[in-house]
């Protein structure tokens, strides 16, 4: 059967019929999906964790158990997990592990362009990269075997519009695997100094045999037009290089990108007079082209960031500037991404906003990382996931050692990434006597990413219903002695709230809690403990609006001024009645859509 | 031969359900076709597009700046913020309607005027009201069925099945009306 699949899809549809019995994940733009398809399959258990190093950690369980095993995260998810992975290098597994790197040329929605590849060469293990959905599909069904038969765990480096586009994929059946009993062995899995040693030998050793693979693999193959042109080139590069040259040259597509085939490489580049290079984000293949003594054009030609896209290989290449139109960009205003209308993230920032010249914001990745936009501009800093407790608190300590500072550290993260990796930053500032405030804004989700269940939420990946974690208990048995939990669309709560905190001379802690209006599951507790959420509706009463716009400064999308009448209204469709605005208007004009009551 | 089709607008206005359509007709139709999607701020009202090329034997999934035979903007100003993607000859769709961004709407800039009458004098440019045409349906939303419909008149492919990918993509309430903004669309074009 065909179907047109996202490379998500496809790599989930060929996990399955790879007979995976167990995957594990964080979210992350762009290899979220990927767990999420992979749920949909009820032979397979599939797992959000609540960072990428436990996924991975569980997936070698996994393995080590003798189940075939998936772990798929972000590139900078790989930061996290890295170091079971440099482990899990060494013993190798017993059923097929293979870890998904999903990463983000042109960065689309990531704070950084790192190319995992390196990742595969530094950790000395096998890789693959998949150009399109048939390919994402088919070769992961390869890469449990590779895996396998040479006791290797295997990065399969995905990029952005490998994951997030479509192409027609031929299905395949599901190959039920039998487990492989587990049988104890020490000498493989217990990672002490004296083992590792030993393994040591046989990583190297393993990197040879995968070489021969390489060379000899239908995945590395040459693609012969005749040409005295030659390009290399993997991923979807490889597509916008076809894009690009056609039949006009020859290719070597590298499908097994690490080890690499040294061979057929050296042979490719001796039968052609030029050959390029085209790969996004590092030199990778081209630095091990040039190492072998080849000459090639790589990025002295092609930029060395951005994505690969046919445009830009004509410019580098051929000088060949497209005919383009020039707008006339004063037409055209920035479009920041915004707090969804009812978001309740929105009193909170609103709040804080009023003590901006008293505060130095810690800011962390999810929704609220949009509170550095207007009309908020509220973010000192942002670094990486779980990062504002522990980076606030340096700061912190540094500040007060400057008597003419009083600037207090607000440090700022969701529930998720609380559970990813604040929990260990706020056990930091507590060990440490830190003054910290601290604020975890409890959406009851994953947000950012897309209303991924997480420990707190009360669902697991495949629905299943849980106990969710309790925030405010561990928050205290972490031993913060000053904790509140506030509903953050209470704006005079929140208000008192934050000067309670600023005045204590000692860490504290202030949990929003209040659902994302686009979390989809609530459980009957939730429902009664957040009365009426979304049901109603504000609007504006014409005649006491005077045009001041003030409740603007909210930042919601559901209101609109009409410069012609000088009034403000709230637009029906989207308004989801968290009454901030209400709560804001001096003159009492916003009030509740008595036919939504 | 291939064409290559983008669809632009904010984030909530449905350019990903219509691409999703147009792309599963394609394919029911025996073209090969490539989709690519930008939609990591679709949900929270940022700028979003989303790209399709069809013919045979595809390779990039993206529609590169100056190469676009058909820009369907679901809103006034992201139709000049994508412009330099469609051809010079290329026909560009465009949805009169304004939605603001903070910015104009904190009043920090100005939602910028004239936009409408800077891009009617552009040759190949057709200009429609889809969101008030959709109101007469009953349901603002299927303003991006209707822009579908424009778009596929315009592409001289009615014969695209569709109605059929309306029916297996859409939820069941809401196949009937999408079915009208569809048949509406195509009968606005020209
Ligand atoms: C190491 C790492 N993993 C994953 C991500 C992707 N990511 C960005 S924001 C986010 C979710 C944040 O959720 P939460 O803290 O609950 O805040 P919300 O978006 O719900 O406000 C994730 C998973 C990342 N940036 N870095």
């Amino acid at each position: 059967m065909k179907k047109i699949l996202t490379g998500n899809e496809a790599v989930a549809r060929g996990a399955y019929e790879a007979g995976v019995v167990f995957a594990s994940a964080y979210p992350g733009t762009p290899s979220t999906e990927i767990l999420e398809n992979i749920g949909l399959y009820k032979e397979i258990i599939a797992e959000w964790a609540p960072n990428e190093k436990v996924a991975l950690e569980s997936v070698i369980g996994a393995s080590i158990a003798g189940g075939r095993s998936l772990a798929s995260m972000k590139h900078v998810g790989v930061n996290v997990a890295a170091d079971p992975l440099f482990t899990f290098a060494y013993t190798g597994v017993t059923a097929g592990s293979v870890l998904i790197s999903a990463d983000e040329p042109g960065m689309h929605s990531s704070q950084n362009e790192q190319d995992n590849r390196n990742y595969a060469k530094f950790a000395k293990i096998a890789m693959m990269e998949p150009s399109n959905s048939q390919e994402a599909k088919d070769m992961i069904i390869d890469a449990y075997d590779i895996s396998e038969k040479y006791d290797t765990p295997l990065l399969y480096r995905m990029t952005t519009r490998v994951c997030h586009s479509k192409s027609i994929v031929e299905l395949g059946e599901r190959e039920e695997k039998e487990l492989i009993p587990y049988e104890k062995n020490f000498s493989k899995y217990v990672a002490v100094p004296a083992i590792g040693r030993q393994l040591r030998h046989k990583v190297e050793k393993r990197l040879i045999a995968l070489a021969e693979y390489s060379e000899q693999t239908k995945w590395n193959k040459i693609i012969n037009n005749k040409s005295n042109i030659g390009i290399i080139s993997s991923g979807i590069a490889f597509e916008y290089s076809k894009e690009a040259f056609g039949k006009e040259a020859d290719y070597l597509k590298l499908g097994f990108t690490n080890p690499l085939p040294k061979n057929l490489i050296s042979k490719f580049c001796d039968d052609h007079e030029k050959v390029y290079i085209i790969e996004e984000n590092d030199p990778y293949i081209e630095e091990f082209v040039k190492n072998m003594g080849k000459k090639c054009f790589g990025k002295d030609i092609f930029p060395y960031t951005g994505e690969m896209t046919p445009d830009v290989i004509k410019r580098a290449v051929l000088h060949e500037n497209m005919d383009i139109l020039q707008p006339n960009m004063d037409l055209v205003v920035n479009r920041p991404p915004t707090f969804c209308s009812g978001c309740p993230h929105r009193g909170f920032f609103y709040e804080l906003g009023k003590k901006r010249k008293k505060i130095i914001v810690a800011g962390d990745i999810g929704c609220y990382s949009l509170a550095v936009g207007e009309p908020y501009n509220l973010m000192d800093w942002l670094i990486c996931m779980g990062a504002a407790f522990s980076s606030g608190h340096g700061a912190q300590s540094v500040i007060d050692r400057n008597p003419n500072d009083d600037r207090r550290l607000v440090s700022i993260m969701g529930d998720s990434t609380f559970f990813h990796t604040g929990i260990n930053s706020l056990i930091n500032t507590v060990y440490n006597n830190g003054k910290t405030i601290n604020v975890i804004l409890d959406n009851r989700i994953t947000g950012m990413t897309g209303q991924q269940d997480n420990p707190g939420s009360g669902y697991k990946l495949q629905g299943e219903e849980n106990t969710p974690l309790d925030i405010e208990a561990i928050v205290k048995a972490i031993g913060i002695k000053h904790v509140r939990k506030i509903n953050p669309n209470d704006l005079k709560i929140v208000k008192e709230t934050i000067n309670w905190a600023l005045e204590l001379n000692e860490a504290s802690v202030i949990i929003t809690d209040w659902p994302c209006v686009l979390k989809k599951k609530y459980k009957n507790e939730d429902i009664e403990q957040y009365t009426n959420a979304w049901k109603t509706k504000d609007k504006v009463l014409e005649d006491k609006c005077v045009g001041c716009k003030a409740c603007l400064r909210s930042g919601c999308p559901s209101l609109v001024f009409n410069p012609e009448t000088k009034k403000m209204s709230i637009d029906e469709t989207t308004c989801v009645g968290c009454d901030v605005c209400l709560q804001i208007c001096p003159y009492d004009a916003i009030v509740k859509d008595e036919k939504y009551v | 031969m291939f064409k290559n089709v983008k669809l632009v607008g904010v984030g909530g206005q449905g350019t990903i359900l219509s691409t999703k359509i147009l792309t599963q007709a394609l394919l029911n139709a025996g073209y090969d076709v490539k989709m690519s999607e930008i939609h990591g701020m679709s949900q929270r009202g940022g700028s979003v597009s989303s790209d399709i090329r069809f013919g045979e034997n595809i390779s990039s999934p993206v529609v590169v700046k100056g190469s676009a035979d058909y820009l369907v903007a679901f809103e006034q100003m992201e139709a000049v913020r994508y412009l330099d993607y469609v051809k010079k000859d290329g026909i560009l769709i465009v949805n009169d309607l304004k939605i603001h961004s903070m910015l104009t709407q904190a009043g920090k800039t100005k939602y910028p005027e004239d936009i409408i009458d800077y891009l009617k004098e552009r040759e190949h440019t057709y200009i429609y009201d889809a969101t008030e045409k959709a109101k007469t349906l009953g349901n603002q939303k299927v303003l991006n069925i209707i822009l579908l419909g424009v778009l596929v008149k315009a592409m001289k492919l009615e014969k695209l099945p569709i109605i059929e990918a309306i029916e297996d993509l859409v939820k069941p309430q809401f196949i009937e009306i999408n079915k009208k903004a569809f048949k509406l669309g195509l009968s606005m074009f020209g």
